[in-house]
């Protein structure tokens, strides 16, 4: 479980995050969802500790991380995976190096067993025979399932996805949710994923907070996501096409 | 406070082993060719301009291969190589670094909790420290090449006195200043340009300013540095 409390963060005398507080729970997709802008991103940068938040404060799992000497930290890091917008894959190396990467650098597993997880994480997510492409040769959706599998392949406790489905057809995009989904209940992971693709609201999201302008204006599932009585999450929610001519019904 | 991280919660040996050798492949086996070029054709200019400045006769042939030997070893084997190191291998670590910025690539080092400017820039500055000053070996020794094919080929100097002016009045002590130069230049070099590409924020072209700008500073810091050392170590 991961509970942050006010966090406030500013660029340049422009406050992006104000006061978030709230809790991702276990074993199942936490999203945060909001227009482009509202701070979603740095948000979820603050929680990772790439982005340092002004004040505020983040438990995993009861551990404070921000209050934590360094080497606390980097224990807790080594317990996250991340996926990246861009997949954030390293240009230099294959996609077997990349999925391998963690292991080789943070464990003193031995190559067979590498191998052998490495290929099980490719399976996991829908991957195989890809292990000698580099990443200029695969396709959007595979550098995002490639993304998924060097995040997981070190069992983390925690996972982060900055926006899974930008710039994915709506087919791969659902297949990203499911198993990122999957993935979390089977692991019971807590998964944090940035988002503002409705139909992954729709799809996973069991549990939502939304952020507008720097705000967290409301926490609920997407079963209440339609009739929030919040304004500016209608606006939101209904802006999309489909959800708006689902609203008349 | 930037080369102060790279000490700071390291990665294991064997990791930086790895990293260090392929650095060095890249740096020293990448720009061998290009270094033997320039220092060839400029050990053949620097004889060939002296000869033409030798108007007395009552200067013995054998001074041109003198003046080869000290211009090379002392300034265009470690300064001149270095302005051209900057342009290849410090853009290179710059645009290397800031792509690696920019795609989220050392988000993604940070985020599993490896120090990323250790793991990244520290095997370039050693790698660096390690093939710079063998570069400028190789510059030293293809200047001298170049420079008696270009005098005994055209005739302006006999081997003999070629070979006679590189071994008369030698002075030892300049080649040791041209290694602390290298070593010098190799590390100024290596973190500026590391420095400047790590530090990228942007997208695509801001990636191209931070080669640029890599290249310029560490050449501006090479010269002041060439010429503090020379005030410093040559100076009586």
């Amino acid at each position: 479980m991961i509970k942050i409390q006010s966090i406030s963060k500013s660029f340049v005398d422009k406050p992006v995050l104000n006061e978030i507080s709230g809790v991702f729970a276990k074993g199942k997709p936490n999203l945060i969802i909001g227009a482009s802008g509202t701070g979603k991103s740095v948000l979820l940068k603050c929680i990772v500790g790439l982005i340092h938040p002004d004040y505020g404060q983040v438990f995993y799992d009861g551990r404070d991380f921000y209050g934590s000497d360094r080497d606390t930290q980097i224990e807790v890091r080594r317990e996250m995976g991340m996926l990246f917008q861009g997949g954030a894959l390293f240009d230099s190396k294959n996609v077997e190096e990349n999925v391998m990467f963690p292991l080789n650098v943070l464990t003193k597993m031995p190559m067979p067993e590498k191998i052998e997880r490495v290929n099980f994480c490719l399976q996991r997510v829908g991957l195989e025979n890809v292990n000698s492409k580099m990443p200029s040769e695969i396709s959007g959706g595979m550098k995002k399932r490639v993304g998924i599998a060097r995040a997981i392949v070190n069992n983390p406790n925690y996972l982060f996805c900055d926006e899974p489905n930008s710039g994915l057809d709506p087919q791969t995009s659902i297949v990203i949710d499911e198993l990122i989904q999957d993935i979390s209940e089977d692991l019971d992971i807590t998964t944090i994923v940035v988002t503002h693709d409705m139909n992954s609201v729709m799809g996973i999201g069991e549990n939502i907070m939304f952020i507008y302008k720097g705000e967290n204006l409301w926490e609920g599932t997407k079963n209440d996501i339609t009739h929030s009585g919040v304004r500016e999450l209608d606006d939101f929610v209904f802006a999309n096409k489909v959800m708006n001519s689902l609203r008349g019904k | 406070m930037f080369l102060g991280h790279l000490f700071i919660n390291r990665e294991t040996f064997k990791t930086y082993y790895k990293l260090v050798l392929d650095e060095c492949v890249s740096i020293g086996i990448g720009s061998v060719f290009l270094v033997a070029l320039v220092s060839t054709f400029m050990g053949a200019v620097t004889t060939v301009q002296t000869a033409y400045n030798m108007v007395s006769d009552f200067i013995p042939n054998y001074v041109i291969s003198q003046v080869v030997r000290e211009m090379i070893v002392l300034e265009l084997a470690p300064t001149i190589i270095a302005v051209i190191y900057a342009g290849k291998v410090g853009s290179s670590m710059a645009s290397g670094l800031g792509t690696m910025r920019i795609t989220e690539q050392i988000d993604a080092l940070e985020v599993m909790g490896i120090n990323s400017i250790s793991y990244l820039v520290l095997p370039k500055i050693v790698a660096s420290l390690l093939m710079y000053p063998l570069l400028v070996i190789v510059a030293g020794a293809c200047g001298m090449i170049g420079g008696y094919l270009a005098g005994t080929l055209t005739g302006i100097i006999t081997p003999n006195d070629y070979v006679y002016g590189l071994r008369s009045s030698y002075n030892e002590f300049t080649v040791v200043f041209a290694l602390i130069k290298s070593f010098v230049f190799a590390f100024l070099v290596a973190s500026i340009s590391s420095y400047k590409g790590y530090n990228t924020q942007g997208g695509a072209l801001e990636v191209g300013i931070s080669s640029t700008q890599a290249v310029t500073t560490s050449v501006i810091a090479v010269l002041i540095a060439d010429y503090l050392l020379a005030q410093l170590l040559l100076s009586k």
